[in-house]
């Protein structure tokens, strides 16, 4: 029997970790968080265990963990770079590994994420993707002033924010990723052709309007980058509510979800399927990947410690919207192997605590997903949309 | 008073998308690949320049209601280049055009802070402003500015921008593991804004950057422009090509400055200049000759003259006579997404007229004659005394340099001129310090007090 396709492994790089008091752990570098040194250390880290990409964590309002609250606490991590900064600084001391930031849709221009998501293919040679962020906060409106957006219930429940205002900001999120992609695309590919018999640097019958006229927003385009390395970087969305699987069936490529169990997988899974069929996408299928948060050591025993330490540390205990796996490299090993046959095809891991849980993830969770010929050996593809196995799209608007 | 001879600053400014750029030299290459940018970055800081400058423009350029297509076009993200290159260079400061319309401050402040902590202080800002519907049907709120308002609106994005970066404390991040207190208070970062232009508040995420805040540069010319620059910018971009015209300016600048407390070192006026280099003065002219051809073609010639006559003249012989008919004085443009360069119609076709008649001119002709001749051309000692003369004569703190050629263009400028200017004790040898404001003896900027409940007036 032939082996299964092997697993793509990324990991989301946020701040210290994703525990609130990984800081304070003795290999922690806190000091680091805002300078350019750290964010590279971690994704060369990160290229060096073959990972297929790193997500980079942002959000317009500060840490909390409880949503739409300012936390009083002087104890945890406040403060972070723009996410997309982070990955151009990083992109020119890295060769292989996918990078991928988070983009906030809500309030930002479509005309400007485009062009800066295209650079960022071209500072790394096709390496560029993006994470489009959904912000129904309050709190973020307000530092913008343009718009209101107003919470009835602040308390964090998700069922609490009004449901025609998640659908409109859902919409409006594909709207815009449906204007970043066609800016991407209003360059064909030899647009540019410098003929000097004719005196043309373009052919301008290659650069095109897109003429985008929407409920949010009109974009009149054509970009004024060239068309990026992939042609279309690549489109992740995080979705744990249907109207987010109807936006990651309408626009992504890749999709990042939240399953508790083997069995919860395989019900995303299949759900995320219908809505594709729902949408009528005729995209490759959408990439699923699931979160877990890592708590990983040599034994269990050891992992739950450092954990509990943490949550001591923390005064509670660390709450996630993903699953949280306290345990060995092997066991996580084990279960990323039981849930690929449920239909995920890679794992974004995200690091309880920074450096140590992105290093066994680099060392010896890739090292036991090799034992299992469920990962590789070394890097193949030059460009992040060939490693996840999806193909470079033409131009819309190139005529056959 | 020191004896060090007043020191010449020199920037490094990526080549644009006008006509200046000659794409059609066999040695140029992409304005698009990250490639063309670290290399120009990298000899720029071989030869310790101050800084590295990116300008941008939010729509490609039109003219008869077509995509321009005769010079280079298009160009990458501004923030994502310069957050690039500091990974590939270590001192050059990284400075970068961003609108003031077409973004908000939140947003941009977030991204300059980010920029100068991820180049260890080597950011720099070009407010421009804009008010064109045509940009502006690229973004959300259409071209929502009155020609009239976007110096109100750029001002108080600045002043925006400046609380913003005012919001954290210097040595806010405490990141005391054993107490176990990362931050010196909670309100690290919160702030208020209530003005015509902008109400807004939050909490600011990016801890207070090296220099405090970048940079910025001011390009604009107006009056309102260089009362702006008095106020509020640490250096100014022109483009007054004669040692007059140069000294002019820089005694209006320069003399506005007490008003707002502030000494003439305070405000560096940097011209743009172009170069043509030669083993001698003669070479250097035929070479500079040869350049303005292939910068001025016969397509571009008629393309400049239909910016003053505003008629398509597509059917004229760019080789034969100015066009007998008069220009077209109507409001309505034929050119889009670029700066007007040529203000009075009537005047400068009657001036071109008359230049063209005594001088037997044809239309290409005349027009390498009265566009954009190079700001320096001779050998490398006399482009240097050329160099040395404007800033000893005060009509320029230093220049930024387009060289013409993508990426090699300043290659000789870096081998041949600035070892002499640094002969001369007037050009750095060595970085005197790790963050532009150093290159630029600018001091780190203050912080202002600042109140996060209450309402900030603004000190403009």
């Amino acid at each position: 029997m032939a082996n299964p396709p092997h697993l793509h492994l990324a990991v989301a790089l946020e701040g210290a970790g994703w525990h609130p008091a990984a800081w304070r752990a003795s290999d922690a570098r806190p000091r680091d968080l805002f300078s350019p040194d750290y964010w590279v250390d971690l994704v060369q880290e990160s290229e060096w265990g073959l990972l297929d990409f790193v997500t980079l964590e942002d959000s317009l309002a500060p840490q909390s963990t409880r949503r739409g609250v300012i936390e009083r606490r002087t104890d945890r991590v406040r403060g972070r770079l723009d996410a997309l900064l982070i990955a151009a600084r990083v992109a020119p001391t890295t060769s292989a590994i996918g990078i991928v930031p988070v983009v906030t849709t809500t309030h930002t221009e479509p005309f400007h994420v485009s062009k800066a998501v295209a650079t960022l293919d071209y500072v790394s040679s096709g390496r560029a993707g993006l994470q489009a962020r959904v912000s129904a906060s309050e709190l973020e409106a307000r530092q913008f002033g343009r718009r209101r957006i107003s919470n009835p219930l602040p308390n964090g429940a998700r069922d609490s924010l009004d449901a025609g205002l998640v659908n409109d900001l859902f919409d409006e999120a594909a709207d815009f990723v449906d204007v970043v992609r066609r800016l991407w695309d209003s360059w064909e590919d030899d647009a540019e052709i410098r003929d000097i018999a004719t005196g043309r640097f373009i052919d301008r019958t290659k650069v095109h309007y897109i003429d985008f006229v929407g409920r949010y927003f009109s974009v009149k385009g054509p970009s004024i980058t060239p068309r990026p390395p992939q042609g279309q970087p690549l489109v992740s969305v995080l979705a744990h509510i249907p109207v987010a699987f109807r936006l990651a069936a309408r626009s992504a490529d890749l999709v990042y979800i939240t399953p508790e169990n083997t069995e919860a997988a395989g019900s995303i899974v299949a759900e995320i399927r219908a809505h594709e069929a729902a949408e009528g996408r005729r995209d490759p299928p959408l990439r699923i990947f699931a979160d877990i948060v890592v708590f990983l050591d040599e034994d269990t025993a050891t992992a739950h410690d450092r954990k509990q330490r943490f949550d001591d540390l923390d005064g509670e205990p660390l709450r996630s919207d993903a699953l949280i796996f306290v345990g060995t490299p092997a066991d996580l090993a084990e279960l990323m192997v039981a849930w690929q046959a449920a239909g995920i095809d890679g794992f974004r891991l995200r690091p309880g605590a920074i450096p140590h849980d992105l290093e066994m993830i680099t060392h010896e969770v890739v090292g036991a997903l090799q034992d299992r010929s469920a990962f590789r050996h070394h890097y193949e593809d030059a460009t992040l949309r060939a490693r996840l196995g999806l193909a470079r799209p033409a131009s819309r608007y190139a005529l056959a | 008073m020191t004896d060090r001879p007043r020191q010449i600053h020199l920037a490094a400014h990526f080549p644009g998308v006008n006509n200046t750029t000659v794409w059609s030299d066999p040695r140029a290459g992409s304005h698009i690949e990250f490639s063309s940018f670290a290399k120009l970055a990298r000899t720029a800081e071989r030869a310790k320049f101050d800084f590295f400058f990116l300008a941008e423009g939010l729509r490609l350029r039109e003219q008869r209601g077509r995509i321009h297509d005769l010079d280079v076009v298009g160009r990458p993200d501004t923030f994502a280049v310069l957050a690039a290159l500091a990974a590939v260079t270590d001192h050059i400061g990284l400075s970068g055009t961003i609108n003031s319309t077409f973004n908000e401050p939140f947003e941009v402040a977030r991204q300059f802070a980010s920029l100068d902590h991820l180049s260890g202080g080597r950011a720099a800002w070009n407010v421009v402003t804009s008010w064109d519907a045509f940009t502006g049907e690229n973004f959300r709120r259409g071209g929502f500015l009155a020609r009239e308002d976007r110096y109100d609106r750029a001002k108080e994005f600045l002043q925006t921008a400046r609380e913003l970066w005012d919001t954290w404390d210097d040595g806010a991040v405490v990141a005391d593991q054993g107490a176990g207190r990362f931050i010196l208070d909670a309100d690290q970062g919160a702030f208020v804004h209530k003005g015509q232009q902008f109400d807004i508040a939050g909490h600011f995420g990016v801890p207070r950057s090296p220099q405090g805040h970048p940079v910025i540069f001011q390009a604009g010319d107006s009056d309102t422009g260089r009362e702006f620059a008095a106020a509020d910018a640490d250096c100014i971009f022109t483009r007054h090509g004669s040692i007059a015209a140069g000294q002019r300016f820089f005694q209006d600048v320069k003399g506005r400055l007490a008003r707002y407390g502030r000494s003439p070192d305070d405000l560096k006026i940097l011209p743009a200049a172009t170069f043509v280099l030669g083993g001698s003065e003669k070479d250097a002219v035929e070479r500079s000759a040869v350049v303005r051809r292939q910068q001025v073609s016969g397509q571009t010639a008629i393309l400049f003259l239909e910016q003053v006559w505003n008629r398509d003249l597509s059917g004229y012989d760019p080789d034969g006579p100015l066009p007998a008919v008069e220009p077209d004085l109507g409001e309505s443009s034929i050119v889009q997404g670029r700066v007007a360069v040529f203000e009075d119609r009537m005047k400068t076709a009657a001036k071109w007229r008359a230049l063209s008649e005594a001088q037997g001119l044809s239309i290409r002709e005349l027009m390498i004659e009265v566009t954009n001749p190079a700001s320096f051309v001779g050998t490398p000692l006399q482009v240097a005394t050329q160099i040395e003369q404007a800033v000893t004569a005060e009509a320029a703190d230093g220049f930024i340099l387009i060289p013409h050629v993508t990426p090699g263009g300043l290659d000789e400028f870096a081998d041949s001129v600035v070892p002499i200017l640094q002969e001369w004790g007037r050009f750095r040898t060595e970085y005197d310090g790790p963050t532009l404001r150093d290159h630029l003896g600018l001091s780190v900027a203050r912080r202002t007090s600042f109140s996060p409940t209450g309402v900030n007036a603004g000190a403009s």
